[in-house]
């Protein structure tokens, strides 16, 4: 069961958004959100609506796969909704209620940017694998080292901690059939009885965890490293033609939001 | 000529009162394959560990060529000439994906991709597992793990290669993927092996047997010398090869047939022609 986890939710293929060099599309996701941002009326938030249908076209990612993740949203989204309706001011659908047809407006236009904010970044994170990504970040972040900013321990540590993903998730599963095997039951009970019993299976996760964050180290010190100073890839991440093309794209995205803001549509 | 030198090395972890290391000498040969066998803290993995600096002696010194292992200004240096199997494969494998992982030293050491490319491309060839480069680590066998993890120590093409009870958590395939494999490397490749185990049938192949006791060398020499010395190996709660076991209780019984054949062949042959004499 716990095998289903899936991870960074990253889908394999072979389209062009998954060939984009992950730098491109991180910069890609920052400039779109920021024309989110930008977005006013009703044609901005028209063609921003377009042109993220025609990304989800482009990566093959379906509108099922984004409801799929929209939903642990829902709740924040209806309350945003809810909120904008009741807490606009304007004239009222019907005289003497509270609800104004301003309100409408505006609920549906946030509801539509927080969907489209989070389909943006479900794009990125669905068409990269975890490792592109953190490796995409440490290039791309790598001006702030100047600052003595530790990027290239933070990148490290997340790629360690998706590296013994599947590894802590085996060991789980084999410390609750350990714990099943004498009796421990995990499926009945209240909320609160099912968490007390989860407790004696986290003990031996997190001490097993610790052991084996000092054999890392241990292993990876007696391959000589020594912390970012000083190291190559054996995969350079290289920018092509298209990503060039891509991040035009990107860019007069921001740039047509812009000016759409000031024409106030 | 010999590459790794222990000098009346001494070594205490801290807070332990008893001496893990008392006083141990030792000179390995380059290009020899040196197994070291002796029960749980008989000081065996501690041995290892002062091979590549992890653990530096309180007393007395480790020379691993001419680099004292307590000098921290050259420890890179040490590391590089040592490379180190442990025996969790999970715990020492680094990325999700085989290349990446056995490429993890030579990046650290700053080394120019292409030249990185090759050295890989040569290790996981060397270890076999060329075909499976591509796939995620955690769904390998335990021998294919540790055969990544062999692999990515040769990639920084160390002069020696230890191996701290690399097959402890192996079912018996696995551990006969890694001793054939750590073999062909000393045999093939001259690379100087220290294999830390304590399966003493993996010893067998070995050019020089060490075994351990209370932190001290109990017995030295060539594998089937030190199993003919079957009081030691009884007095140090280690089993011998069956062979040697046959060919002891034959002795007993007044047979006169040497201890040291350790191949079912040899033992057979030996009892022919006692039988026959």
């Amino acid at each position: 069961m716990l095998k289903d986890i899936t991870l960074g939710q990253f889908f394999p293929g072979d389209t062009i958004a998954h060939r984009l060099d992950p730098r491109t599309k991180l910069l890609m996701v920052t400039l779109y959100i920021v024309a989110l941002f930008q977005a006013k009326g009703w044609v901005s938030y028209g063609i921003l609506t377009v042109v993220t249908l025609s990304c989800m076209r482009v990566s093959h990612i379906s509108l099922k796969n984004i409801f799929k993740g929209l939903k642990p949203m829902i709740f924040i989204i209806s309350l945003t909704a809810l909120l904008n309706i009741f807490y606009t001011d304007g004239t009222p659908i019907v005289p003497g209620w509270i609800i104004t047809w301003e309100g409408i407006a505006r609920a549906i236009q946030m509801v539509l940017r927080i969907v489209l904010l989070i389909t943006g970044t479900f794009l990125l994170t669905y068409t990269t694998s975890p490792i592109a990504l953190t490796d995409g970040l440490e290039i791309l972040l790598g001006p702030l080292k100047k600052l003595k900013l530790p990027i290239h321990e933070m990148t490290i540590m997340m790629s360690m901690a998706l590296r013994f993903i599947p590894t802590l998730i085996e060991e789980t599963d084999k410390i609750m059939s350990a714990q099943k095997a004498r009796g421990a039951d995990f499926e009945t009970g209240s909320l609160m009885d099912r968490a007390r019993a989860l407790l004696p299976v986290l003990v031996p996760l997190f001490v097993s965890a610790f052991r084996r964050a000092d054999e890392l180290a241990i292993a990876m010190e007696s391959r000589c490293y020594h912390g970012g100073e000083g190291r190559t890839r054996m995969k350079q991440l290289t920018m092509a033609g298209r990503d060039y093309i891509a991040l035009l794209f990107g860019m007069l995205l921001l740039a047509g939001m812009i000016y759409l803001k000031r024409l106030g549509i | 000529m010999s590459i790794i030198k222990f000098e009346n090395v001494h070594f205490t972890y801290p807070g332990d009162q008893m001496e893990s290391l008392c006083g141990v000498d030792l000179e390995i040969q380059a290009g020899s394959f040196v197994a070291v066998l002796g029960h749980n803290g008989s000081g065996k993995s501690t041995l290892a560990k002062h091979m590549n600096g992890i653990l530096v002696p309180n007393e007395g010194r480790v020379l691993v060529k001419d680099i004292d292992s307590a000098d921290e200004s050259r420890l890179i240096e040490l590391r590089r000439k040592v490379g180190m199997v442990f025996q969790n494969p999970d715990n020492q494998i680094v990325a999700n994906v085989v290349e990446d992982d056995v490429a993890f030293a030579p990046e650290n050491l700053g080394i120019e991709p292409k030249e990185i490319r090759r050295r890989v491309d040569e290790a996981l060839k060397l270890v076999g597992m060329y075909e499976l480069r591509r796939h995620a680590p955690h769904l390998l066998s335990g021998g294919q793990k540790q055969r990544v993890a062999i692999a990515g120590v040769i990639a920084m093409e160390p002069e020696i290669i230890v191996l701290d009870e690399p097959t402890a958590m192996l079912d018996p395939l696995g551990r006969e993927e890694v001793i054939s494999t750590v073999t062909r490397l000393c045999r093939d490749k001259g690379m100087t092996v220290v294999l830390i185990t304590h399966h003493m049938d993996e010893c067998v192949g070995a050019d020089r047997l060490i075994v351990m006791s209370n932190g001290n060398i109990a017995a030295d020499g060539k594998p089937a010398e030190v199993f003919a010395d079957m009081e030691l190996m009884e007095r140090e709660g280690l089993t011998v090869p069956e062979t040697t076991r046959l060919l002891y209780d034959l002795k007993q019984r007044g047979m006169d047939v040497p201890l040291t054949a350790l191949d079912v062949d040899s033992c057979a042959r030996e009892i022919v022609r006692q039988l026959r004499g």
